[in-house]
């Protein structure tokens, strides 16, 4: 074996470790502050497959981050780490209802079609502001994409409360989306074909990156930006540009959560989180979308899982949250396993040797 | 102009005024530990869930104590002396267990990050995410409730009447009857400034996160600097913590920072991390906060005026850039000729 | 009788990768004097420092300090007895003030609090008795590159150094700060501190020292008296050739100017000129050496052809073509290729596979896409032939470029920049740290780039190389042309060391020839 195998392997065997030990943990705290532990980890873990509608559940929840997470792996793939995905889904589905309720009578097809092409542009349009900021100031895009998000925030419900809001409404909504302007459902059940949009987005992301000439400048300047640079590629603009497609798929991602899964916009005042949600996958992922879909359905099963055990047991579902940030720091650790690794290759290459001796 | 004058008269008031220095408490603090992560090289970005896990741990310490103290009867039926010993004892629990808590949170961060090499970013977004689940999660286990802790009896740290000051009209309903962490979170100012500024930890704290080879190589230990450095912001978290949950009102809700943690991330990145310019720049968050409160009664949206603080970061951070772009031009331009 | 204080006898030191970086080395120095070290880049001046300073360990020999036999476990160890060192890249916090970067670490206190008065009395104590004017209050962010290395000085002093070691202190410095620093050095000489001075630049040690240490390639090849030879024994010592690698070349046959730099100044962000007002051409079909003792302005000098660095005056062009205002790409585009320095820095992205590598300078380029998607069957085909042709050991094209020895990275950059018809060649430094094969193998096909009818410009610190390769030399000395010698085959080491170190200079008629006006 190479040594280029074995960090191959040891990389994906640590993901699993890191899912593996959250999960671990997750169980003990359970088996320890539940009274009835079997039935609760045994909802948790086999709950989610049970019935039809839980799977249509975690398709249902998988959608949206499918699409927060191949951003995110778009704008690492060029070590930009903009948390724009955020603020760019919220306002791509804002203005993807605000499309939708205003135009009424339109037909289904190309009221869908537009509000997408809306929610692209604003998420676009809101990703401007970080990258910018970052290509012609050296601004740092984490501290300026954060602040952005609550810009967006702002913006986002004052056009809820300004324009869309359903006064007639008993809770606090908007108008109605018009029902030719909502996705089609799937198999009779609530999933809607927002997966397939997804599925496509992934596979797509995945061909720009890794099979076209725009994917390959944007590896290289990950790679290693002077590198990049001293080869003819432009950094600043793929600084820029990826910053941008992210935040374009982030807004298509708002449009075809609130088309499908939505009768009423309803998200005002704080953030709704799927684009720090779109961190875990795209970190989980290791920044290649095609694994993306895998890594959203491990997260979307775990949330449908602990709500299924929240419904039968007394563990509230959000130790979920706890999972997917010990995930998180299991797999950003560097030094995590690092002895473990270490002892690999050398083991390797003490075989190898001795096998080269035997030989001679 | 109209709209001006009405504004002016909602804002020109003492009870404004005061509510500007009660909203900025939390977000000052956060500030505050926002500062010592940046001036020692962390980026800090737990402040919100470090915070939020302090306003919990605070609420349940303070509430367990007295009621341990209490010894299961209830307040309303016991021997008065016993209630106010079992009230202080409340308070100086809520008030340690909460920092404690906050102190713990930020440490875990700077194991991940300088322990365990993580990248910093990661990590801090990882803790927001688990705070934000764990704490409902063990608000339930301990209070039965998901929201709101209203089932745990926690106490409030005392509202203060500044002697002299409270008997001068406006500025005695100002500054008079705040809380103390808000008197508090005041002195705290001082006390980072005093600590960066007039100790020798200081000295290192701010040595290491800007040069850390510097550091190094006149012996100082970087990585000790850099966990003491994060305690102290975990510490300052911590306070703000109890003061969500602590003072102007008296329970934990879920998510209760609302983004008081980011805030103060901004803050202390718009007064670039100085105690003084980041103080102000708190109370300026905290101005546009109340102001937004206040305007919900008027016609004009709220919401561009909340917007203000966070357009005013992005701003800054420009306006940083040009200034140190032109020092550079002007010094080649200058050898040029 | 002067007094020996440090001996560092027969030290040997062979790193990991098996280099020996010093072998047998000898370096005495007396109490009181100011002693020279020199030696050419990669002699093993540093090494041998590292290994006084504690941060390096050896193999074998001893050091005596003061008669005492001692091992520093580090740099802190070696400040304890008394042994201090300046580092060419200042060990400053920038926005401290000067006494709260010369205390750092040993603070003074009063009452648990940092005594900031305190530290500036020790600090003024200590600049006014080794007559070292700096302002104790002055954050260090505001001062001139010469105050900045005073405040080093001063912050060796105050742990008490004896013995001061500055590496290459002069090569951040105007003239003017260098003489008020030689001032300053002997007073403290006079104080009776001892100082290792480590310099490439002969005058100053004339100026200066009291005696000198040569190195070369890891050995010690001469100890004297700086008042008992000549600038020319000192420069042949230091300069000298070892086994030749010969390399078959014809006599090259020169055509049109390709390469056309006129009057170009480059300005540090320092604020100090780096390259100062210097004109040369490369024509077709040559090879033209620059040498020169690095940091003397010709790494600047390919990164402003390349593209990657700007330039405040004067006019670069690439037959014809001016390049001000144009991009990397676009520069490319006129047939330059470059082979960086720093391969691990600019010529590779060192976790990208060698596929990925080889395609950065073309993968936009009609033969290797369909104007979107990557053509791979084109690019499997190229790549795997650049790879048998270029000789890189490998598995196979999609190995991590990091995964590779030295050598066979910098052939992956070469394998680059060479196969795409270049009209321009810069290569500054091909074979810097590699081993003989890639050595002979680089060095070949730059020749052989020549007769195909490229222009090269070859910058490299390794003088075998530049006489072995050049038709004609440059030779840079302070950010200027010291020398233009056209015959590089009549050219002997001996007078390559004087132009390099300034001993000699030639008119500037001569070197004007250079420009072939």
């Amino acid at each position: 074996m190479t040594s280029k195998q074995i960090e191959r392997r040891f990389e994906i065997f640590k993901t699993f470790v890191a899912v593996a030990l959250a999960l671990g943990l997750a169980l003990i705290v359970i088996s320890f502050v539940s009274e009835s532990p079997v039935e609760a980890i045994s909802a948790f873990i086999t709950g989610p497959f049970q019935r039809a509608t839980r799977i249509s559940n975690i398709i249902e929840v998988m959608t949206p981050l499918m699409f927060t997470g191949t951003a995110i792996c778009i704008m690492y793939q060029a070590n930009q780490f903009s948390m724009i995905g955020e603020g760019a889904f919220l306002i791509g589905a804002n203005l993807a209802t605000w499309f939708a309720v205003t135009h009424e009578n339109w037909a289904g097809l190309p009221l869908i079609t537009v509000c997408f092409i809306v929610a692209i542009v604003a998420g676009v349009a809101v990703a401007v502001v970080p990258a910018v900021l970052k290509v012609k100031f050296r601004a740092n895009e984490v501290v300026s994409s954060i602040m952005m998000n609550y810009v967006i925030l702002k913006i986002s419900d004052y056009i809820f409360y300004y324009i869309l809001r359903d006064v007639a409404s008993g809770q606090q909504a908007s108008f109605p989306i018009p029902k030719q302007g909502k996705l089609l459902k799937m198999f009779g059940l609530r999933m809607h074909v927002g997966v397939i949009i997804g599925l496509i987005v992934c596979v797509a992301a995945y061909v720009f990156i890794y099979r076209t000439k725009w994917g390959y400048q944007i590896r290289m300047t990950g790679a290693n930006m002077n590198f990049a640079k001293y080869s003819g590629i432009s950094v600043m603009g793929i600084a820029l540009s990826t910053q941008l497609i992210g935040g374009g798929i982030a807004g298509l991602g708002g449009a075809v959560e609130i088309l499908g899964r939505y009768d009423r916009f309803l998200w005002f005042g704080t953030q709704p989180g799927f684009g720090f949600d779109g961190v875990l996958v795209g970190v989980l992922a290791k920044n290649n979308p095609l694994l993306v879909p895998v890594a959203a359905f491990l997260l979307a099963y775990m949330r449908t899982g602990a709500d299924v055990m929240n419904r039968v047991s007394d563990v509230p579902v959000e130790f979920v949250d706890v999972v997917q940030g010990l995930i998180i720091l299991f797999v950003a650790a560097e030094m995590f396993m690092a002895k473990y690794r270490h002892k690999l290759i050398v083991n390797n290459a003490k075989k190898q040797l001795e096998a080269k001796e035997a030989a001679e | 102009m109209e709209f001006l004058s009405s504004l002016f008269e909602l804002i020109f008031t003492p009870a404004f005024a005061a509510s500007v220095l009660r909203i900025t408490t939390p977000i000052l603090f956060a500030a505050l530990g926002g500062i010592m992560a940046r001036r020692c090289g962390i980026l800090n970005l737990a402040l919100e869930g470090t915070m939020l896990t302090a306003a919990l741990f605070a609420v349940i310490g303070s509430a367990l104590t007295k009621r341990a103290v209490l010894g299961g009867v209830s307040a309303a039926l016991a021997d008065p002396a016993l209630v106010s010993k079992a009230n202080f004892a409340g308070i100086i629990a809520g008030f340690i267990v909460g920092t404690v808590a906050g102190i713990l949170m930020a440490l875990f961060l700077a194991y991940m990050a300088v322990g365990l090499k993580a990248d910093a970013y990661l990590a801090g977004l990882a803790i927001n995410t688990m705070t934000t689940g764990g704490t409902v999660f063990i608000l339930y286990m301990v209070a039965g409730d998901k929201g709101i802790s209203s089932s745990l009896d926690s106490g409030s740290m005392p509202f203060i009447d500044l002697p002299i000051i409270k008997d001068i009209p406006i500025l005695g309903e100002i500054f008079s009857g705040q809380n103390i962490m808000t008197y508090f979170s005041w002195i705290c100012v001082a006390i980072v400034y005093f600590i960066l500024f007039k100790t020798a930890t200081g000295l290192r704290i701010r040595a290491v996160g800007e040069t850390p080879s510097a550091a190094e190589s006149v012996g100082v230990n970087v990585k000790k600097v850099q966990y003491i450095a994060m305690a102290l912001s975990g510490l300052f978290c911590g306070f703000g913590g109890v003061s969500l949950s602590m003072s102007y009102v008296q329970f934990f809700s879920r998510g209760m920072t609302a983004g008081k943690g980011f805030i103060g991330m901004s803050a202390m990145n718009l007064g670039n991390a100085s105690p003084v310019g980041t103080a102000v720049a708190a109370f300026l968050f905290g101005f546009f906060d109340a102001m937004a409160n206040v305007m919900q009664s008027m016609s004009i949206p709220v919401q561009f005026v909340q917007a203000i603080p966070y357009v005013a970061t992005l701003v800054g951070l420009v306006v940083f850039a040009i200034q140190s772009d032109n020092k550079v031009k002007k010094l080649k331009a200058k050898q040029a000729k | 009788m002067p007094e020996e204080i440090l001996l560092m006898d027969k030290i040997t030191k062979v790193y990991p990768n098996g280099f020996v970086a010093n072998k047998d080395v000898t370096f005495s120095i007396n109490k009181g004097e100011i002693h020279a070290l020199m030696g050419e880049n990669g002699a093993g001046k540093s090494t041998l420092m590292k290994i006084l300073f504690g941060i390096e360990p050896f193999e074998e020999g001893r050091i005596v300090l003061k008669g005492k036999e001692v091992r520093f476990n580090g740099p802190l160890d070696a400040i304890a007895n008394g042994v201090g060192m300046v580092h060419q890249h200042f060990m400053l916090v920038p926005s401290l003030t000067v006494a709260e970067n010369v205390v750092l670490g040993m603070e003074p206190k009063k009452g648990g609090m940092f005594d900031f008065e305190e530290a500036v009395r020790i600090t003024e104590e200590a600049c006014n008795k080794y007559n070292l004017k700096v302002d104790a209050r002055a954050k260090v962010e505001d001062l001139p590159v010469g105050n900045k290395q005073k405040v080093e000085i001063v912050k060796a002093l105050v742990r008490g150094a004896e013995i001061l070691i500055l590496d290459e202190p002069t090569a951040v410095l105007t003239p003017q700060e260098t003489a008020e620093l030689f001032v300053e050095l002997k007073h403290l000489k006079e104080q009776g501190h001892t100082i290792v001075f480590i310099s490439h630049k002969l005058h100053e040690i004339k100026a200066l020292c009291d005696r000198i240490t040569i190195l070369r390639l890891g050995k010690s090849v001469g100890k004297a008296n700086v008042a008992d030879v000549t600038e020319q024994d000192i420069s042949r010592m230091m300069v000298g050739r070892d086994v030749v690698l010969k390399v078959d070349k014809t006599p090259a046959k020169p055509e049109e100017t390709v390469l056309k730099v006129r009057d170009l100044k480059i300005i540090a962000d320092t604020g100090k000129p780096i390259v100062n007002d210097i004109s040369f051409s490369v024509r077709k079909g040559e090879i033209l050496g620059m040498a020169g003792v690095e940091g003397n302005g010709q790494s600047q000098i390919s990164e402003a052809i390349t593209g990657l660095l700007g330039y405040q005056h004067g006019t670069i062009s690439v037959n014809g073509v001016d390049l001000k205002g144009k991009s990397i790409r676009q520069i490319r585009e006129l047939g330059v290729s470059h082979v960086s320095e720093d391969r691990n820095t600019y010529g590779a992205a060192l976790v990208a596979s060698v596929k990925d590598n080889i395609l950065s300078d073309r993968y936009y380029k009609k033969e290797y896409n369909s104007g979107i998607m990557m053509n791979d069957k084109v690019i499997n085909e190229m790549t795997d032939n650049l790879i048998k042709e270029f000789l890189i050991k490998c598995d196979d094209r999609d190995d991590q470029v990091k995964m590779l020895s030295g050598g066979n990275v910098q052939k992956v950059v070469v394998a680059r920049e060479f196969s795409n018809k270049p009209a321009l060649v810069i290569a500054n430094q091909p074979t810097r740290g590699i081993d003989v094969g890639a050595t002979e193998f680089i060095r070949k096909r730059l020749v052989e780039l020549r007769d195909e009818g490229t222009a090269v410009l070859l910058i490299s610190a390794d003088l075998n190389e530049l006489l072995e390769l050049s038709d004609s030399l440059i030779v840079m000395n302070e950010g200027r042309i010291a020398a233009y010698l056209e015959d590089a085959s009549v050219i002997t080491d001996m007078i390559l060391g004087e132009y390099m170190l300034g001993v000699r200079t030639q008119t500037p008629e001569e070197i004007a020839r250079v420009a072939y006006d």
